[in-house]
C-alpha cells in the first residue's frame, strides 16, 4: 500500500528520537572537548621517532639510512646524515640523523615510512590536536619534537610495541651470540696456534 | 477563574486601551493586537529553530546545539547576531530594487496571513466573512516574492531554482484549496471563526473535529502534504535544497536578507499549520469536553506546536523528492484524491446523521486511496524503487 | 471619497503608469501587479470582500505569475535598445482617451447605488454570491467552466504534440 514505507520510516526515527534520551547506543555523541573517545590501537596520524632509554639523542634508533625519505610519496621527510657515529642498541656504531624534519601539513599518514624502515625507528603517533596559529613553522616538526620514548610507544600501540621489542631482542640476542661464538672461535684458534713442538718423529 | 484565564489577553487589551480617549480606542486596539502578533510569532520562530536543530539532532543520534545558554536555548540570539553583522552582498549586475523588495514582500505577506487565525475564544485580529479566501489570496503573493528573488539575482541557477519553486507552489496550491473547500462545504461559511465554532461541539464528550470524520481525515492528509510543499519544507525542499548543492532562489542573499527569508519560511509554516489546525483540528477547542477549563489559546498553540513537531519529524525522516516526482505526485495522486474527497464530503452531508454515512464514506475514501496508490505504483509513477546494478 | 480612497487610487494609477512607462519588461510586470493590488484594495474599501480577495487570488496569484513566465520564456526580458514609446503615441493617446470617456459615461449613468451596511460587513456576502451563481447565473458558470476545460485540454494537446514531434 502506498505510504507503508513512509510510516515505517517515521516509526524508526521516532524510536531513534525517544531512544536517544535513554540508551547510550542511540546517542553516540560525546561532548568534545570535555570528553574524548579513546582511539583504537590501529589509529595513525603522523610519524614519530622512537628512542630507547632516557636520553633521546643516545637511544634514538634511527640510523639515517634515508630509505623513508626516498619512499615518502609527498616527500615530507628531510634528513641530514651526521658525520660521526654513535653505538646503536646492539653496540654497533651507526650514523644518526643530524636533522630529521617532517612537515605534517604535507604528510598524508600513509605509513609507508613505517613499513620500509629496517630499524623499527619510525612509528605512527595518535596525536591529532596539533592545530597552531603559525602556518608554516608550527607544522614543521624537527628531530627533538619527533623523538618519543619507547614507553610512550608501548602506551599508544601495546601489541605492536611488544612485537617490535621481541624482534629487536631477538636481533640483539643473535648479534650477541654471533660475537660470543666469534670470541670463542678466535679464543680456540688462538689456543691451537702454539702447535706441537718440532722434532716429533711419529 | 478559568473564564478569566481564557480571556486574559482580551481583558488585558481592553484595560490597556481604556487609558486612551474614546475616539482613539478602536485604532489602539488594532495596533496593540498587531504588535502582539509581530512580537509573538518571531519569538516562537526563535524557539522553533532551537527545537528543530535539537529534534533533528536527536533523530540523527547526536545532540544539537547545547553551548549557548541552558540546553542551547539562547542559540537563536547567537544566530541573530551573526546574521545581522554579516556583510550584505548585492551582486553588481543584480536588480537592486527588486532584490531588496523580495524578502520584504515575503515577510509582509506572511505576517498578513496571521490576521484571520482565531487563536482563542474572541481572539481573532480581523473577523472576516471571507477569512479563508483572504488567507489563500495572501499565500499566493508569496510565490511572487520567490520569483522576484530568483530573477533579480541575475544568476541562472537562482532563476532555475525560483522557477522550480514557483512551479511546485502553484501545483500544490490546488490540492490545498480543494481540501479546504470540503471543510467550507460542510460548515457552510468561509469565516474561520464559524468553522471553529462548528467544531466546538461535543457528543459523548468527544469533539466534532473534522479530522475525526472520514472525509476530514483524508482532507487533513492532503492538506498536510500540500502545506509541506507550499512552504518548501522537506521532503519537498528541492528549491532550497539546491542551494546547498548548486544554487537556489536565495543564493545571492546574505546577512539580514537571508535571515528574513528564513523567518518568512518559518512564519509561513506557522500560519499554514495554524490554518490546518483551525480547519481540521478544531482550532482552539479542547479535545475532550472535560478539559474545557484549560484556556483556549493554550489548546491552539499546543496544536500548532504539535504540527511543527510533525514537520520536523518528517524532515528528519524522508529524503528529498525530485522535481518530476513532486509534480507527478501532485497532479496524478493528490489532486484526484481531493476531488474524490469533495464527493465524499458531499455524500456525508446528504446522508444525514447515522452510522451509514460513516461506513460508506470511510469505504469510499479508503478504496480511492488504496486504488490510486496501487495503480500509481503499478505504472511506476511512485512507490518503492527497483535498482539494477551493473554486473 | 475618503482619504483611503485617494491613497489607493494614487497607488493604482502609479502602478498602471509605471507598467507602461518603464523600460525593463519584468519591472513593468511587477508594476502591473501593484496596479492589481490597488484594484483589490479598492474592492476591499467598498466592503466587497469576495471580489477583493478573488482579485488578489486570481490576478496577483495567477495572472501576474503567468505574465512573468511569459516574459521570461520569450525574449521579452531583454531591455529594449530603442525607446519604449511607439511612433504613433499621439494616436494611441487619443484612442485611449476616447475609450476612457465612453466607459466613464457608461459607468456613471448606469450605477445603481447600493446602500452600504455597517462598515466591515459586505452588502453582498459570499453566501449570496454562491446562491446567485447556483441559481440565476448557473448557465454562465457552466459556460466558463467549459471554456476553462477546453483551454486546459488544448494546452495539454499542444504540449503532447510538441513532445511527439521532439521524439
Amino acid at each position: 500500500m502506498l505510504g507503508e514505507g513512509l510510516l515505517k520510516g517515521l516509526a524508526e526515527t521516532a524510536r531513534n528520537f525517544a531512544g536517544s534520551f535513554v540508551s547510550k547506543e542511540r546517542l553516540t555523541t560525546v561532548q568534545y572537548p570535555e570528553q574524548r573517545i579513546a582511539p583504537i590501537e590501529a589509529t595513525r596520524d603522523f610519524p614519530f621517532l622512537v628512542y630507547d632509554g632516557d636520553d633521546w639523542q643516545a637511544g634514538m634508533r634511527c640510523v639515517a639510512c634515508q630509505i623513508c625519505e626516498k619512499e615518502c610519496p609527498p616527500k615530507c621527510i628531510y634528513i641530514v646524515k651526521s658525520t660521526d657515529k654513535k653505538p646503536d642498541y646492539v653496540g654497533k656504531p651507526q650514523f644518526y640523523p643530524a636533522r630529521f624534519d617532517i612537515d605534517i601539513s604535507v604528510c598524508m599518514s600513509c605509513q609507508i615510512c613505517v613499513e620500509v624502515c629496517p630499524f623499527e625507528a619510525i612509528k605512527m603517533d595518535t596525536e591529532f590536536e596539533l592545530s597552531t596559529t603559525d602556518r608554516f613553522g608550527g607544522l614543521l616538526f624537527d628531530r627533538e619534537q619527533l623523538a618519543k620514548s619507547n614507553e610512550y610507544y608501548h602506551r599508544i600501540h601495546p601489541t605492536e610495541a611488544e612485537a617490535v621489542d621481541a624482534v629487536l631482542a631477538g636481533a640483539k640476542a643473535k648479534a650477541e651470540a654471533k660475537t660470543t661464538t666469534a670470541a670463542i672461535a678466535s679464543a680456540v684458534r688462538g689456543a691451537e696456534i702454539p702447535a706441537h713442538p718440532a722434532g716429533d718423529g711419529d | 477563574m478559568t473564564e478569566r484565564l481564557d480571556q486574559i489577553f482580551v481583558w488585558l487589551e481592553q484595560w490597556l486601551v481604556s487609558f486612551l480617549p474614546g475616539s482613539w480606542r478602536p485604532m489602539a486596539c488594532i495596533v496593540l493586537s498587531v504588535v502582539a502578533i509581530i512580537c509573538l510569532f518571531p519569538a516562537l520562530f526563535a524557539l522553533t529553530t532551537v527545537f528543530e536543530r535539537k529534534g533533528l539532532a536527536r533523530i540523527q543520534n547526536r545532540i544539537g546545539p547545547n553551548r549557548v545558554g541552558w540546553l542551547g536555548i539562547l542559540q537563536p540570539v547567537a544566530d541573530g547576531i551573526k546574521s545581522l553583522t554579516k556583510e550584505d552582498i548585492v551582486p553588481l549586475s543584480a536588480d537592486a530594487a527588486v532584490h531588496f523588495l523580495a524578502p520584504v514582500l515575503l515577510v509582509v505577506a506572511v505576517f498578513m496571513g496571521f490576521a484571520v487565525l482565531p487563536m482563542g475564544r474572541n481572539m481573532v485580529l480581523v473577523d472576516m466573512d471571507a477569512g479563508l479566501l483572504f488567507f489563500f489570496a495572501i499565500g499566493a503573493s508569496t510565490e511572487l516574492s520567490v520569483f522576484m528573488a530568483g530573477w533579480s539575482s541575475r544568476n541562472k541557477y537562482s532563476l532555475l531554482g525560483a522557477m522550480r519553486a514557483v512551479a511546485q507552489m502553484i501545483s500544490y496550491e490546488v490540492p490545498l484549496l480543494m481540501s479546504s473547500v470540503a471543510v467550507v462545504m460542510i460548515t457552510g461559511s468561509l469565516s474561520l471563526t464559524k468553522i471553529v465554532a462548528a467544531q466546538n461541539q461535543y457528543t459523548w464528550g468527544l469533539p466534532h473535529w473534522y479530522i475525526f470524520t472520514p472525509w476530514g481525515a483524508a482532507g487533513f492528509l492532503m492538506y498536510a502534504i500540500a502545506a509541506t510543499a507550499e512552504t518548501n519544507r522537506s521532503p519537498f525542499d528541492l528549491p532550497e535544497g539546491e542551494s546547498e548543492l548548486v544554487a537556489g532562489y536565495h543564493t545571492e542573499y546574505s546577512g539580514f536578507k537571508f535571515a528574513l527569508f528564513f523567518l518568512g519560511e518559518y512564519l509561513a509554516m506557522f500560519s499554514i499549520s495554524g490554518l490546518g489546525t483551525t480547519l481540521f483540528l478544531g482550532g482552539w477547542s479542547a479535545p475532550l469536553q472535560a478539559l474545557n477549563w484549560v484556556p483556549s489559546w493554550i489548546w491552539f498553540f499546543s496544536k500548532l506546536m504539535l504540527s511543527i513537531f510533525v514537520f520536523i519529524w518528517l524532515r528528519g525522516t524522508l529524503p528529498r523528492l525530485r522535481q518530476d516526482q513532486l509534480m507527478n505526485f501532485a497532479w496524478k495522486f493528490v489532486l484526484p484524491l481531493t476531488l474524490v474527497n469533495l464527493l465524499v464530503a458531499a455524500a456525508w452531508r446528504f446522508f444525514g446523521d447515522g452510522w451509514e454515512r460513516w461506513v460508506v464514506c470511510s469505504a469510499v475514501v479508503l478504496l480511492a486511496y488504496v486504488g490510486m496508490g496501487w495503480s500509481g505504483m503499478r505504472r511506476g509513477h511512485f512507490g518503492p524503487r527497483s535498482y539494477r546494478y551493473a554486473e | 471619497m475618503s482619504f483611503a480612497f485617494y491613497l489607493i487610487a494614487a497607488l493604482t494609477l502609479l502602478g498602471g503608469l509605471a507598467a507602461v512607462l518603464l523600460k525593463n519588461t519584468v519591472h513593468c510586470a511587477l508594476a502591473l501587479t501593484v496596479a492589481f493590488a490597488g484594484q483589490a484594495l479598492l474592492f476591499l474599501d467598498l466592503d466587497a470582500q469576495f471580489a477583493g480577495f478573488a482579485q488578489i487570488l486570481v490576478y496577483i496569484g495567477a495572472v501576474a505569475i503567468l505574465v512573468v513566465f511569459a516574459i521570461l520564456l520569450t525574449k521579452g526580458s531583454e531591455t529594449p535598445k530603442g525607446s519604449v514609446y511607439s511612433r504613433h503615441a499621439l494616436a494611441g493617446l487619443v484612442i485611449a482617451a476616447g475609450v476612457f470617456v465612453m466607459l466613464g459615461w457608461a459607468v456613471i449613468w448606469s450605477v445603481r447605488v447600493v446602500p452600504r451596511g455597517p462598515a466591515g460587513t459586505p452588502a453582498v456576502t459570499v453566501l449570496d454570491i454562491g446562491i446567485a451563481l447556483m441559481s440565476r447565473y448557473v448557465l454562465p458558470l457552466e459556460i466558463v467552466a467549459l471554456l476553462l476545460t477546453a483551454a486546459m485540454i488544448g494546452a495539454v494537446i499542444i504540449a503532447m504534440h510538441e513532445k511527439e514531434r521532439a521524439k
